[in-house]
């Protein structure tokens, strides 16, 4: 189960500890996670929403793992995503990545979180107690692609 | 017939998260103009191209994609994950 999309919140230790239980006897000396959690920018924030695209969302999430083991010799990668609603410092997402060396590990999971925030079909809302506000694409996160294509 | 989706506020525009479309649409931008000319509701979700996306069958493409055996089309704002 390389990938899931749910609506509930996850424990973030029992995740890392069963991505690492799954990779016993795969030789892999390196692991690394990542978790982006909800954050009140403008002060104020109540809600995060996200809205996603059943079906493609799972698809999209597995032809990235599988550009990233193409491209790095990974044991194992992961990704965890929520849609719904959720607040302030709750955990939005996960990545982990398995590989022989970390340096493989680090590149595959930045690989993973750069294609994921603009190739997957999620969509973000910021709701507020006077507004609620769709959460616009940044050039940023375009320019992040380009460095991988090479 | 096919299968149209909206997305984030592509779908608060036109006001439903999914349709069946009877075409004869060859491309996606075909399709496109079809919808826009239905009515104001359409034309102003489809005004800005370059501010949307498109899926065909859950595989992200482009305007000049072709519909030829596609079951279902979905539009969107770019995304916005992680």
């Amino acid at each position: 189960m390389r990938v899931r999309v749910q609506d509930a919140p996850f424990d973030l230790g029992a995740e890392a500890n069963a991505f690492v239980a799954r990779q016993q006897g795969a030789q892999a000396g390196a692991i690394v996670t990542f978790t982006g959690i909800v954050r009140d920018i403008a002060q104020g924030l109540d809600v995060m929403e996200i809205e996603h695209y059943p079906g493609m969302t799972e698809r999209a999430l597995a032809a990235i793992i599988d550009q990233a083991q193409q491209r790095w010799p990974l044991a194992d990668a992961f990704v965890l995503h929520r849609y719904g609603r959720m607040h302030p410092d709750e955990a939005i997402m996960m990545v982990a990545t398995a590989a022989r060396h970390r340096k493989d590990a680090f590149e595959a999971a930045e690989f993973l979180m750069d294609y994921l925030k603009s190739r997957a079909p999620f969509w973000k809302k910021e709701h507020s107690a006077q507004s609620a506000a769709w959460v616009e694409a940044r050039d940023e996160d375009e320019t992040a692609l380009n460095r991988w294509s090479r | 017939m096919i299968d149209v989706l909206y997305f984030a506020w592509v779908r608060e525009r036109i006001g439903t998260p999914r349709e069946t479309v009877e075409t004869q649409a060859e491309t996606v931008q075909a399709l496109v103009d079809e919808l826009r000319a239905r009515e104001p509701r359409y034309a102003a979700a489809f005004q800005d191209l370059s501010a949307l996306r498109v899926a065909v069958d859950q595989e992200l493409t482009d305007f000049t994609a072709p519909l030829a055996g596609a079951r279902e089309v979905a539009f969107f704002p770019p995304m916005t994950g992680g």
